[in-house]
């Protein structure tokens, strides 16, 4: 078993982690500053943190099965940062929607919302990943106890997949290849938990031939 | 390179046009890759000479022009017009070239001539994505043929005083004003006559997103996207899309009587 980073250790690890999450805002700010933002730049902007922001995501689900099979459990200690990146980019992504495409305008973006499917999606997503950006601290965890807080933290299962959709439909059909590279992605993440989950059920025994016991229809000897 | 004389063409935008580096860097071209921006960095794989221009269908007689004669058809114009994209950006673009309508003083058609096909170049040797199955290639489009006559019909061997760069069509395309940009087919090898409504590429793609008049439309929105208003290159916000891309005055008696979101 390999030996787990000590106290200091960590906080390295984590401190390198942190400035490789802020790479790509890093990437747009940089962008900006040298106006590289190609013809579109507000399609830029909106292809940048939506990509990062699944990026992230397929990350954050990438802890757990990595943790089991190198058997490195502080890789645990990282999700938590991965995940808040994750909704750090979908942020940004969200507000250069609301901003660009409807100047901030509530009336707009709430009629955009209705109306076309893929962006219902992606805001479903977003709002459901709000009340896991606002339990992601140790007191949260304690308020709630840890198993409510895992079951809530579950919703990522489902945010993940409408990020999915929301990628598929928002592409033409002759762009399918990268949502389709995701959701391939996604569904390996998705698929080695539910394989898991059957693995650690308990096994409820069978035995196909096995007749109901009769009691005391015959007197015992 | 620098196309010789022009001359300043009818129906000419006063906006500004959008830069020339915006409309070589951006773009569709799906037989040079699925991206935005690779038609810039694949297209210079394309031959444009020698190039040859077929018209066959219904006509009395099919014949080939070779681009070279073509250029000397009419005197070159130079056009602004908007440009608007299916996807919701837009350009103002200064082409060059002359009216569609010169060919058909080239060719005799037949009277079962309703509509025009353009076919564009699908040769896996110059186009990489040929080999993917991004669309059912050749990519074909389409006009009545009232549309393909109108005057705003343009045959664009140029824009910005260039020749046509090989991202945005060489050496011969077609522009269509008042319908969105994916109407103009690009890097055109032939040209038929039909009588009935052709088959184009996006239809075949995507028959309930694109339809075969694809006239821009601020009401009829995408099936996945509005269309009422659009981001012009070079601009941070959105503003409102015209009814036929501003062209209604020239064009919309086209479509007198026709129900608009039916034929979309």
């Amino acid at each position: 078993m390999a030996s787990a980073p000590d106290q200091r250790q960590l906080q390295l690890i984590k401190s390198a982690l942190f400035l490789l999450c802020l790479l790509p805002l890093g990437r747009l700010l940089w962008a900006a500053y040298t106006n590289d933002f190609g013809a579109n730049p507000v399609e830029f902007v909106q292809r940048w943190t939506g990509t990062w922001t699944f990026n992230l995501l397929l990350l954050t689900l990438c802890v757990t099965p990595l943790r089991v099979l190198t058997k490195l459990h502080w890789l645990l200690r990282l999700r938590r940062m991965l995940g808040l990146f994750c909704f750090f980019y979908a942020t940004l992504h969200f507000l250069s929607f609301i901003g660009f495409d409807h100047d901030f305008v509530v009336s707009d973006i709430a009629r955009d919302v209705l109306k076309r499917p893929f962006v219902t999606v992606g805001f479903a997503a977003f709002v459901l990943l709000i009340p896991l950006a606002a339990t992601s601290n140790q007191w949260a965890i304690r308020k709630l106890g840890g198993r409510k807080w895992q079951e809530l933290h579950r919703t990522i299962y489902l945010i993940s997949l409408l990020a999915a959709v929301h990628y598929f439909w928002l592409v033409k059909v002759t762009a399918l290849l990268w949502p389709l590279a995701y959701s391939a992605a996604l569904a390996l993440l998705l698929g080695w938990r539910v394989r898991e989950w059957r693995r650690k059920a308990i096994p409820v025994p069978q035995f196909p031939t096995a007749k109901p016991l009769k009691f005391f229809k015959q007197k015992p000897e | 390179e620098k196309l010789g004389k022009t001359r300043p063409g009818p129906f000419s935008s006063d906006e500004k046009p959008t830069s020339f580096e915006s409309m070589t860097s951006y773009g569709n071209f799906y037989e040079f890759g699925p991206d935005k921006d690779s038609p810039a960095k694949n297209a210079h794989r394309l031959r444009t000479r020698p190039w040859t221009l077929t018209i066959d269908g219904e006509v009395k007689q099919a014949r080939t022009f070779a681009i070279e004669d073509i250029l000397n058809w009419a005197p070159l114009e130079e056009r602004t017009y908007r440009l608007r994209c299916v996807e919701g950006w837009s350009a103002v673009v200064p082409w060059i070239g002359f009216p569609f309508a010169e060919l058909l003083k080239r060719v005799d058609i037949t009277g079962n001539a309703k509509f025009v096909e353009f076919w564009s170049l699908a040769d896996r040797e110059q186009m990489p994505y040929i080999r993917l199955p991004l669309l059912d290639w050749p990519y074909v489009e389409g006009l009545r043929l009232d549309e393909a006559m109108h005057p705003l019909t343009l045959f664009a061997v140029g824009m910005y005083g260039e020749v046509m760069p090989k991202q945005n069509g060489a050496p011969i395309r077609l522009i269509v004003p008042w319908k969105y940009g994916f109407k103009g087919a690009k890097s055109i090898v032939r040209i038929r006559f039909v009588e009935k409504q052709p088959q184009t590429a996006w239809i075949k793609a995507a028959p309930d997103e694109y339809g075969f008049y694809s006239n821009v439309n601020p009401d009829v929105p995408h099936k996945r996207w509005s269309q009422s208003q659009e981001r012009r290159l070079g601009e941070f916000f959105k503003r409102k899309t015209l009814p036929f891309n501003g062209y209604g005055e020239q064009v919309a008696n086209l479509y007198s009587g026709m129900d608009l979101r039916k034929h979309f």
